[in-house]
């Protein structure tokens, strides 16, 4: 997922291999992990010749912004799926907060 | 019709229970008594109110709840008169609805948890100064816990740069308290019934009791372990620190919730005698015997 996110533009199996040569996959594995991520929608895929080109459907900070709202309780319908450290708290509410801190932190 | 009524009245006990519960503050001298008190409560609460309709419906065979439904199954037969029918249809609903309620909270929760899995396999990443705790590229402060069989602990960026040192400890072993209890399956019924009775001001308090409880309780947990101090101004600097993006007025109970807890951390007011808190455990353990029971019982 990562190098497709870095690279920017569609990709085949080989091609994504070659990038992630480090680790010394072999090519069916490459080709399994992208057509399961396809299969669960996080990749588009395009023919290209004899091969699938591959991209990302959606970018990095995209995701990340999902996990966030959830994180964050801010999806509207609170559930109990995730437990929090803490909510954060707006406007004058934070002041109070803020206030606390200091007094604690002076002591 | 003894059962009926003592049905009846133990479903109407435990929901002035319940309302009394919201607002009274021993509970937070002893959160994890008081948490089973409201889980006793709460299905004292369901078992009584389908109890007492199924005892009235089933009156008249003289057999109780439990085996006057295995008659009823067994033999096809109706319980005469439009009342008890009645009776015996809402009875049977409840029961249904409160059920199946739950069951589907769970399955979306169990989904939710998947996908929320999945892509912290994709964007997250470890990191060596936090082992075990996965990091989440974003400057916004978050800390939680994914609950599940393999419980993972995820914190932003944000927070590694806003806590010290010793403050994120304190916020890893808050966050291992849930993990290890699996507090997510204290708050579901009360987040599944939340979610039937939206408009109902008691269920919604109840939800926010008992959600705050089970902070309380992990915070007593992470104690035992780190400066309570520390966890407290953890505390307050997410509060603070979370001002970015926050739909407005969304979130109204979040200071008096967080200042609750920083308090109880700073200065700990005298503990509950361990006798009191056996006590309501005890009670609680009594109450949820107690509907079961009169589901036997014959007249």
């Amino acid at each position: 997922m990562d190098v497709l996110w870095a690279e920017g533009g569609p990709l085949t199996a080989r091609e994504v291999g070659r990038l992630i040569a480090d680790r010394d996959l072999a090519p069916t594995t490459v080709m399994t992990v992208l057509d399961r991520l396809t299969r669960k929608g996080f990749l588009t895929r395009v023919r290209d010749g004899r091969a699938w080109r591959y991209e990302p459907a959606a970018s990095r900070d995209a995701y990340i912004a999902e996990l966030m709202l959830e994180a964050l309780d801010m999806t509207g319908d609170r559930s109990a799926a995730l437990t929090r450290f803490a909510q954060a708290v707006s406007g004058t509410e934070a002041d109070v907060l803020r206030k606390a801190l200091t007094e604690l932190e002076e002591e | 019709m003894i059962a009926a009524v003592a049905l009846a009245a133990l479903a109407a006990v435990c929901a002035v229970s319940a309302w009394r519960m919201t607002s009274v503050r021993w509970t937070w001298r002893a959160p994890r008594a008081a948490i089973a008190l409201w889980q006793a409560l709460g299905l004292t609460w369901g078992l009584a109110s389908v109890g007492a309709l199924l005892a009235y419906a089933l009156e008249p065979w003289g057999r109780g709840v439990i085996h006057g439904l295995v008659y009823l199954v067994t033999h096809w037969r109706e319980p005469s008169g439009l009342q008890r029918v009645g009776a015996l249809a809402a009875g049977l609903a409840l029961l249904t609805v409160l059920m199946a309620v739950v069951v589907v909270a769970m399955a979306q929760t169990l989904q939710a948890r998947r996908r929320h899995r999945l892509l912290l396999s994709l964007v997250a990443r470890d990191e060596p100064a936090v082992p075990g705790v996965r990091v989440v590229d974003h400057p916004g402060a978050a800390a939680y816990c994914v609950p599940g069989l393999k419980s993972q602990v995820v914190i932003s960026e944000g927070t590694l740069s806003l806590l010290s040192r010793d403050e994120l400890a304190a916020v890893l072993a808050h966050e291992d308290a849930h993990a290890r209890e699996r507090h997510d399956l204290v708050l579901l019924p009360f987040a599944a019934l939340r979610w039937v009775l939206p408009w109902s001001k008691v269920v919604r308090d109840a939800n926010a009791s008992v959600a705050l409880l089970v902070e309380m309780a992990a915070d007593d947990h992470a104690r035992l372990r780190v400066p309570p101090k520390r966890l407290a101004t953890a505390l307050l600097r997410f509060g603070t620190a979370g001002a970015f993006a926050t739909p407005h007025g969304a979130l109204g109970m979040g200071a008096e919730n967080v200042m609750a807890r920083v308090n109880r951390l700073v200065q700990p007011g005298p503990a509950m005698r361990k006798r009191y808190r056996y006590g309501i455990v005890a009670g609680a353990a009594l109450l949820t015997t107690t509907a079961p029971l009169l589901w036997f019982l014959p007249q």
